[in-house]
Parts: structure tokens; sequence; C-alpha cells
């Protein structure tokens, strides 16, 4: 902020509570009359039938407005609030929330270091490291992939044994530190809607659903030329490139020609955020065990 | 009560039309908009409801129809009826400006429509208390001008050497809400239905917040202690307590309102100075608001009495004691580390509602209950077990709203911030949503409470209407020939 804008808010600031303050002191005494009733003495104006005692100000309210002022003038002594002046104790909200993160930095990291150095199958054998972990995935990943980690349309089922980018430890730890930014590219426009259709049959045959056989000949071609690169000529996909394996029965999206159809036209784009600068390291490595021991049972 | 009555004499005869038609009006759109408030609570707890005609009845469309009713519909109504009577009253002067009064009426009824009209059709701005487009914002520009115009040409007309207390309410009322809601709604048009902020940002959010804030504190609280200051101690037939406090607390309150806005953004991108202002002036607003508390409640001393006997006199004491309180818990929730706990959980929306439903709708209600006999020529209500019956129900029905949402905040912010031992939070946020459920039903159950008298209210006010309406057919039937 600059000066002017300073001894803006401040001068404001100062006006403001000054002339309150005044209004509040000159008000504080009513003036000394000498009728006989004080109790009853009003300031003799009448509106539409209504008068007005002249009592002076309760004393207990004035006291307390006294008290807020009180603490008004030590606050903004101590805190930032007059334009740039930093206040006496030197508190930004900056430096609060450093000061207690590095307090919680301090607390938690032997908690979580100590699973650190293990590899991350064996700590998914330990039970009080895996509550951690459940909860560390109840508070961060759950919204997406679901409470147990079902996943859900467009959110990767974890608990099974199909990984667009590799089920091992070191590869699931991967994608929670970096992230993952699926892509499938939009065909629509580029090859029409014939070709779109054909090859959505062509992809129906690769996972053995019913299809049409003449159509998915002509898509097998449009499939070669445009799709093989990612996807594997046998429709296996690829794990480097995130590549969906097309000939299971594992959908992403919808697995219904109309689904298929509508991922081949529009394309698809997935993002998995990356946890490394909000999670660090060790929480990392103890959901990557939490994940990975969701799909071990998957598999048994 | 004849004396109430217009007629000619030792003042000129006042415009009771515009305040009559405000007067209903209050109780028409209260009824609409508590109804919708009632369905968006059950929509909390009965989700499908959101499903009944989609995409119009979903609770994002219909939270801002509910709030606008509420506030510029049943509020602004009731603003309206009330300052139209008090400042010709008080003034011993009619309505000036012609055609502008009942222009306000007609203009503010289409802005209502407007409201109605779009925002269940997805127009919104996304501010906060202002989420009408464009146009309508330009129309309410237009009514509120022809308003102020009326109301100070009646005050430059008064026969009174003074202006009373409740005129320099109402009177900061409409010339800041015209300042905060012009200053708040400049923006871009792009289309008849879109248009976009001009701020951008903290900028934005802090201009949102001065708007919205003062929303509540010259729209809610200032026009309505405005109202208190005339309906209070007319029921009351006693002298206002203290014309020294008066004094002072107007000022203060008026001057140190505007700055409060800040502390909706705590712990936000907001600058840290701007916070801490938005805290200590919060925090010195306890004395001013509790000033009016103050004068209304002990302008009783000497008539307390007739609180046995008058549910009317009831309904403006009550909601005297309901503004105390919630002026109680604001500046406390403005405290930083209290807000750490409270932001964004139910207890703000409890505290908005022992505002909204306890201050606000039942001093309008007492106000009308008052106004509707005068304007009908009548002694009193068609039924006054009836208006008794309402302020039990308004009372247990406020009551029911506030626990069940200072439970559900606090519940709810302890469990957001619950760690376990190693770090990690204690509960997933839909864990918090899922304890929340008994308190939204016993919320459901206190808007019914609320809504049921207003019901019984609009059935008294019916009934009352007709029997006026016969009795002045009666008296032109009896007349000779």
């Amino acid at each position: 902020m600059s000066t002017f804008w300073s001894l803006w808010v401040i001068g404001i600031t100062l006006i403001n509570l000054i002339l309150v303050f005044w209004v509040l002191m000159a008000n504080r005494k009513v003036a000394v009359s000498d009728e006989d009733d004080p109790e009853n003495r009003t300031t003799g104006h009448v509106y539409d039938g209504i008068e007005e005692f002249d009592n002076p100000l309760p004393k207990w309210w004035f006291q307390m407005f006294l008290a807020t002022f009180a603490f008004t003038a030590v606050y903004l002594l101590l805190y930032p609030g007059m334009g740039n002046f930093p206040g006496l104790l030197g508190w930004t909200s900056a430096k609060q929330l450093e000061r207690e993160e590095q307090k919680a930095d301090n607390r938690y990291s032997e908690v979580f270091g100590a699973y650190g150095a293990m590899p991350i199958e064996e700590v998914a054998e330990d039970s009080k490291a895996l509550k951690m972990g459940l909860r560390l995935f109840a508070n961060n990943c759950a919204v997406c992939h679901g409470a147990d980690g079902g996943g859900n349309y467009g959110f990767p089922n974890l608990t099974d044994t199909d990984w667009l980018y590799g089920g091992s430890a070191e590869k699931i730890k991967e994608s929670i530190t970096h992230g993952r930014a699926g892509q499938m590219p939009a065909w629509g426009a580029l090859l029409g809607e014939e070709a779109v259709i054909n090859v959505s049959e062509h992809v129906l045959a690769l996972g053995g659903q019913t299809h049409d056989a003449e159509q998915a000949v002509l898509g097998a071609k449009i499939y070669a030329q445009n799709c093989v690169a990612c996807h594997s000529a046998d429709g296996t996909g690829n794990a480097i490139l995130g590549a969906p394996n097309l000939t299971d029965d594992v959908w992403l999206y919808e697995g219904t020609p109309a689904g298929i159809r509508q991922s081949v036209r529009l394309g698809r784009a997935g993002l998995m955020p990356a946890q490394k600068d909000m999670l660090k390291t060790d929480k990392i490595h103890l959901l990557a065990a939490y994940v990975y021991s969701l799909s071990q049972e998957g598999s048994e | 009560m004849s004396s109430n009555l217009a007629h000619a004499g030792d003042h000129p005869t006042y415009n009771y039309k515009v305040v009559r038609q405000f007067a209903i009006m209050t109780v028409i759109w209260g009824v609409v908009g508590m109804s919708v408030g009632l369905l968006i609570a059950s929509q909390l707890v009965w989700p499908d409801l959101n499903d009944l005609f989609q995409p119009y009845t979903h609770f994002g469309r219909l939270r801002p129809l509910h709030t606008n009713a509420v506030i510029f519909a049943f509020g602004g109504c009731a603003l309206f009826s009330t300052s139209y009577y008090v400042v010709q009253r008080t003034c011993q002067a009619s309505l000036f400006g012609g055609w502008l009064v009942p222009f306000t009426f007609w203009g503010w009824q289409l802005v209502i429509l407007a409201a109605a009209i779009t925002l269940p059709l997805g127009y919104t701005t996304t501010k906060e208390y202002a989420e009408l487009e464009w146009p309508i914002d330009i129309l309410i520009t237009v009514v509120w001008v022809a308003y102020a115009i009326v109301f100070f040409g009646t005050i430059m007309k008064r026969r009174t050497s003074h202006i009373y207390v409740a005129n320099w309410f109402y009177g900061a009322f409409i010339i800041t809400v015209a300042v905060l809601h012009i200053i708040n709604n400049l923006e871009v048009p792009v289309t008849l239905w879109k248009s976009y902020s001009l701020y951008a940002g903290a900028t934005d959010a802090m201009v949102q917040w001065w708007y919205g804030h003062n929303a509540v504190g010259f729209f809610l609280t200032a026009g309505f202690l405005g109202m208190m200051y005339y309906f209070v101690p007319k029921q009351a037939g006693r002298p206002v307590y203290s014309y020294q406090l008066s004094i002072v607390h107007f000022w203060a309150l008026i001057s140190l309102y505007i700055w409060a806005g800040a502390h909706h953004l705590h712990y936000s991108a907001l600058p840290d100075w701007a916070q801490s202002l938005g805290m200590v002036m919060s925090l010195i607003l306890l004395a001013p608001s509790w000033g009016g508390m103050i004068n209304g409640i002990m302008t009783l001393s000497g008539a307390w009495h007739k609180l046995r006997t008058d549910p009317t006199l009831r309904f403006l004491v009550v909601s005297l004691s309901f503004y105390g309180m919630s002026t109680f818990e604001g500046p406390m929730m403005a405290i930083k580390t209290v807000n750490a706990l409270s932001h964004n959980t139910d207890w703000t929306i409890g505290h908005v509602h022992s505002g909204a439903l306890g201050w606000v709708a039942m001093i309008s209600i007492g106000a009308i209950y008052h106004l509707l006999p005068v304007l009908t020529g009548r002694k009193d209500m068609y039924s006054v077990r009836l208006i008794n019956v309402h302020f039990w129900l308004a009372t247990v029905g406020t009551v029911l709203y506030i626990a069940a949402m200072w439970v559900n905040g606090i519940m709810q912010g302890l469990m957001w911030r619950a760690f376990n031992a190693d770090g990690t939070l204690t509960y997933s946020f839909v864990e918090a949503v899922e304890a929340s459920y008994p308190g939204y039903f016993v919320r459901v159950l206190g808007g019914a409470f609320f809504l049921l008298g207003m019901l019984i209210m609009t059935y008294n006010m019916y009934r009352t209407l007709a029997a006026a309406d016969d009795e002045t057919e009666q008296n032109v039937l009896a007349q000779p020939a």
C-alpha cells in the first residue's frame, strides 16, 4: 500500500473513532435542570403523541463502550490495522501459518518418518501404518476415488488389479507424487462421424463385446492408422502413456457403444493432481502403501 | 384508537393507501419467502426435493430466491410501509412526491417479480444478496431514488420543529442502501442478462462484503430500528427511555457499521490490516447496537403489565431481546479466534436467523399488527387470540431454528479441526455433513412453526380487511338517501 493510502486508512480510522468518542463523551451528562421531577423529565418534544425522556446514558453501557474503545486502541497498537504500521508484535497471518506448519512438521515428522525408510510393500503389511494411510486417504483422496477406493465415473478404481500407469508400489507412489494427466484426443472433427462409429465397433470387438462385424473391419483400419501408437496393436494399452487396455471389461468412462463413441468423438481428459507440495514425501509414502494394499486385497 | 385515524384537522390528511398496500404485501411476501425457505431447509434433509422441477427447484437457485424474497420483498415492504406511515405522522405532513408514491409501490413489486422469475431461471451475478442482474439493478436504483425523494421531501415539509429519531434511522437506511447498492453493483453488461463485476479478486470480495454486511447493518438494522422507535413507544404508550442514548447510539451505529464487513473475510486473501479493522470495528459496535435495545426495552418501564394482555407489544419486546442477543453474538463471532471455529459453519446461518426471524420478522409482524387496525379504522385485529397464537409459534420456531444451528455449527467447527495423534484429520467432510442431519431436521420444524404463524397472520389480516370492507358497505347503506 502506498504512503498515501496508508495515511488515508489511518486518517479515516482515527477520525471516525475520535468523533464517536466525542459524541459519547459530549452526551455523557444530562444538562441539570431545576424541574421537580428529574425521574420523569422529558425533552419537551412530542411526535404523534410520543415523548422522549431525558435520561442519562446507563452507566454500565457507557463503561462497556469505553472498554471496547480501550480494546480497540490496544489491538491496533499491537497488530496490523493502521495502514502500513505493522503493529508492535510484528504479527502477520503468513508468519502464523509458517509457525504452525513448522510446529506440525516437527511433531509429526517422527510419526511418518518412521516408515520412510521401509519399502512400500513392507509398510503395506503394517496395520498401524495402514490405519494412518486410511485416514490420509479419507481426507485427501476419497472425494474422487470414493471412501472405499472403488472409484467413480472418470476416477479409477484403486481396489482392482487394472492400472492405467502401472500398479507396482513405486508406480503408485509416482502417480501420487507427480500426478497424472490422461489425454485422449478428440477424433470426431478429424475423422468424421462415420469413422467414429466404425472404430468404436472395432473397440467393442477388441473387448469381445457384441459389435457390427462389417463396421468393425472398416474400423480396424482406422484403428491401425490412428490408435495403435498409444493403445497398441492388440488394444492392450500402454502403461507408460497411461493408455487404457481396451480388451478387458474395465472402463474408466462408459464401455457402452454410445460411451465409446463419445470418448473417440470428443476425447477425454483425466487429471490426477500432484500431491508433492501438499502432502510431502513421508505422507505420500504411507498413502502409496495404503493404495497398494487396497489393490493387493483386490487381487486375492 | 379513533385518534389514530387519518382525519383533517390539526394535521393534513395522511396518505394511507400506499401504507396499506405495502403492509398487505409484507405479509404475502413473508409467506412466499418463508415457504421457499422451508423448502430449501427440507432439501437439506431430503435431497430428493431438489428434483421437484429441475433445474428451477435446485437448492442453488432457490436459496438466493429465499434470501431476496425475505430481505427485499418481505423486509423491504415492511420498511416502505412503516416508514411512509411514521414519517407522515411524526412530521404531521402528508407524503411528498405525488405520482412518485404509487411508483415506489408498483416499481418495488416489479423488482420482486423480476427477481422471482430470473433467479430460478439461473440469471445471477453470483454476489450474495446482490444476485439480481443489471437491468433489475437499474430499476432498483430508480425506485430507490423515488423513495428518497418521497421520504426526504416529506421531512422537508414537516410541521414539527425537530426530526423524530425514527426518521433519523429511516433516513440513514435510505441513503446508505442507495450508496451500497450502486457501488457494489457496478458491472459491465455483456448481454441483457449477463454482466461482470467491475472489481476483481480480493477487492471484489471486500466490496461485496462491505455491501453484504451493511445490507444487514442498514437494511435490516437501521431501517428496523426506525420502526422500533415509533411502534414500541406507541404500542406501550410510554415516552422513549433516553434521548441522549438515541443520539449517541445513532451516530456510533451508522458510522461504525460501514467498517465491519471485513469480518466476513477473516483468514482469507484480504490483507491483515483490513481484517484487523473489520474485527475491532465489529467489537466496538456492540455498545451502539445495544443502545437501541436498551432504549426500546427500557421504554416499557412502567408498562410491563401490558405484556400480559397485548401480544402485539410482546412481538415488539421479544424482537428487541433477539436483537440484543444477535448483536452480542455478532461482535463475538467477528473476533478472529472465535471466527476460526464458526466460519463456514451453520453457526453463521443460525446467527443470521436469530436476527432475521427474531429481530427483523418479529418487529415487522408487531408493527403490521399495530398498523392494520389503524389502516382499516378498526379498534383491533379480527382476532387478538390469533395474534397470541402467532406469537408463540414465531417464538418457538425461532428458538428451535437457532438452537439447531448453534449445535450444528459448533459441532461442525469442532469436527473440522479435530486431529488424530498423527496429525491427520479425524473426520472427513462428509462425516460432519452426516452428523448435521438431526439439526437440519429440527431447523425444518422451526421453520414450519414460523411459517404456520405467518399463515395464521394472513388469515387474521384477511378477516380484518374483509370486516372493514363490510363495515364501510353497511355505513354506506345506512346513509339516508
